[in-house]
């Protein structure tokens, strides 16, 4: 097991890039820390798969470095990275028995068939297909081949990170969570480091202690699950975390005010400096429905069960509020912002508040 | 759910019901016809019973024709089909020369098959012919039309040069069904290329391989035209295959009864053979399945 350190790293699938747009993946330097769980998050096509390729060495960077612990790997080949990948369909040697298929990597390492033999118990155990040993790898359910490639991953026991490319996408919800908790559980009792690539906001943010963002080939945050939802560091952090997204309206940002393009005035307690294309943002969780505030507009409601989705406008712009069961619809609706939660947003980066500013 | 049960739905089917009658089923009666019956010609038949299967069972002219063909068909299968596959393998899978290649692998598969015999029976002369005169000038005994081993040399080249890309093209388009993660799997595991194809190529391509064994197998078991035309089925009858002694027989010797007797049990032998290769084939997809 190792640390893996991207330096620089940068990939375009075109042999001559000639801009930024031709790289998919833009330049980036970051840590995965030895035995952390990671989640890369991001909308389809904004080169998580691509990263999680690079790592596993079945393709080439065109710019930049892979260090695992202190060993430049850039130019080393899949077999020589010890890295398990688990990927978006469920991969099974079909004609094998599940038995052989767990078997397979180390039969090819050429291990004694009596560890051989021990380490796939073991791992059938783990991910609970103990009885199916002898049965065929086909035919058998998707999430049961999941489960096979997961364990192929697992039955090496000197890998140095286990990567997962959307793994869940072809499983049925209830086992979804089963796989997922499973995966925790892994992780905790074998500490392995762990990728997990997900579109699927609820997945990351379950499966791992530290999500990375990725947008347009860019990471754009990394942090906790709690991090990504209070202070999302990018407007597209803040839409994709959350159910609904955040809520970000145009407003320019005069010291410590904001003042929306009806001319209303937020008060922002802190002084900005923000140039360019200024909004502010709120979660919908931290705006609530009242007499005073913001006058807004409300065109539907939706009742989602545990509380009411308020989409509603603002300022001309679409604007939504959550808002608990049983709490009363005013009669004149205005919308109230809850002061420490607001986030200033300037071409689509979050501002910090200036230091000397006095609230 | 109610369903609607409506008779005249047979209707439907009846124009494919006339059109096979008058395409396959008439022209097999009629063939039946003549197995069963003797004719002196103006429509007179006589009831000959089993008599013509009798002796066509007991002769060692279609004995001999059977054995040759059984070889033929098995060194074909043989070589068609490790070769075919071994080529698809090394097939470029995207760009400008997977489409160059696909085209001139399709090419002797667009050849009417008598002009392939022509092309060969030229081809191969020992005065004129390009590999004939090569082999000659080489100092190499080469005589298609003096020497059996020669002649079933040359129609098995003929054979293996016009059919061996259809087996390849197939083989091809299996191939390319693999989605790329199948791959990245083995790497990730370390498996070797030949556990890679055992493992992963093989298995995928086992229908399309399956439909390849019978096409080649039935064809090869019919084949006429080819031979035909570069050695005339000898020299002797060493080249003489099943369809050449049929055709010689009906078409030749007039021997109609005995023809349609034989061709009958010809096609219950493709048939039959046809049957066992499917269920061999296919007997590992059932158990397997849940």
């Amino acid at each position: 097991m190792a640390r893996i350190t991207l330096e620089n790293l940068a990939h375009s699938y075109s042999p001559h890039p000639k801009g930024d747009q031709d790289f998919a993946l833009k330049r980036l330097n970051h840590v995965w820390q030895d035995g952390g769980a990671y989640a890369l998050l991001g909308a389809s096509g904004c080169g998580k798969t691509t990263l999680l390729n690079i790592i596993s060495g079945l393709l080439r960077p065109s710019q930049g470095r892979i260090l695992f612990g202190e060993r430049d790997v850039t130019d080393a080949p899949t077999t020589e990275r010890n890295i398990a990948q688990v990927f978006q369909f469920p991969v099974v040697y079909d004609t094998m028995t599940v038995r052989e298929n767990l078997a397979f990597p180390l039969r090819n390492r050429g291990k004694e068939p009596a560890y051989i033999a021990e380490r796939v118990d073991r791992i059938a155990r783990m991910i609970g297909m103990e009885e199916m040993l002898t049965r065929r790898a086909r035919g058998l359910t998707a999430d049961a081949k999941q489960k096979i490639s997961l364990g192929r991953g697992m039955v090496r026991e000197d890998v140095n990170a286990i990567l997962f490319d959307e793994p869940l996408t072809v499983i049925d919800p209830q086992m979804k969570w089963e796989l997922r908790t499973q995966l925790r559980q892994l992780h905790r009792e074998f500490g392995h480091t762990m990728i997990y690539v997900t579109h699927d906001q609820t997945e990351a943010l379950t499966f791992a202690q530290q999500v990375v963002v990725m947008h347009e080939g860019r990471v754009v945050q990394m942090g906790t699950p709690a991090e990504l939802f209070e202070t999302p560091a990018h407007s597209f952090v803040g839409y994709f975390i959350g159910s609904p997204g955040m809520n970000f309206i145009d407003a320019r940002i005069d010291g410590d005010r904001a003042i929306l393009p009806g001319g209303q005035v937020v008060e922002l307690g802190a002084r900005y400096a923000a140039n360019g294309r200024t909004q502010i943002g709120i979660r919908p969780e931290y705006a609530h429905l009242s007499e005073t505030g913001l006058p807004v507009t409300i065109r539907r409601i939706e009742d989602v069960g545990r509380h009411r989705i308020v989409r509603a406008e603002l300022a001309g712009a679409a604007f939504n509020i959550t808002m608990p069961e049983d709490a009363p619809m005013p009669a004149d609706p205005h919308v109230h912002l809850m002061p420490g939660k607001l986030g200033i947003y300037a071409d689509d980066w979050r501002v910090a508040p200036e230091a000397g500013g006095n609230a | 759910m109610q369903k609607i049960q409506n008779n005249k739905a047979w209707f439907v089917v009846l124009p494919v019901l006339v059109l096979v009658a008058f395409s396959a089923v008439i022209p097999l009666m009629t063939v039946v016809n003549y197995a069963f019956n003797d004719t002196f010609g103006n429509n007179e038949f006589f009831w000959a019973g089993l008599e013509w299967f009798d002796e066509m069972i007991h002769s060692d002219r279609l004995h001999g024709a059977l054995g040759r063909q059984a070889l033929f068909s098995a060194i074909i299968l043989a070589i068609e089909i490790p070769l075919g596959i071994f080529v698809a393998l090394n097939m470029p899978k995207r760009g400008f020369w997977a489409s160059v290649v696909l085209v001139l692998m399709a090419l002797p598969l667009l050849i009417p098959f008598n002009v392939v015999g022509t092309i060969w029976q030229i081809f191969a002369r020992m005065d004129i012919g390009l590999l004939g005169h090569t082999l000659a000038a080489l100092g190499i005994d080469y005589n298609y039309t003096n020497d059996p081993i020669d002649a079933w040399a040359t129609v098995v080249v003929m054979d293996v040069w016009h059919w061996t890309s259809l087996v390849a093209l197939l083989c091809y388009a299996g191939l390319q069904s693999i989605p790329e993660a199948y791959y990245q799997a083995a790497r990730i595991d370390q498996a070797s290329r030949w556990a890679a194809f055992r493992y992963i190529e093989l298995p995928k391509m086992k229908g399309v391989l399956l439909i390849a064994v019978l096409l080649r197998f039935m064809d090869s078991f019919m084949i006429y035209t080819e031979p035909f035309v570069v050695t005339g089925g000898g020299p002797g009858n060493s080249t003489t295959f099943l369809s050449i002694d049929l055709v010689k027989m009906a078409v030749g010797q007039f021997d109609l009864g005995p023809a349609a007797a034989f061709s009958l049990m010809y096609f219950l032998v493709i048939l039959l053979v046809s049957w066992v290769f499917y269920t061999v084939m296919t007997a590992e997809d059932e158990e397997g399945q849940p």
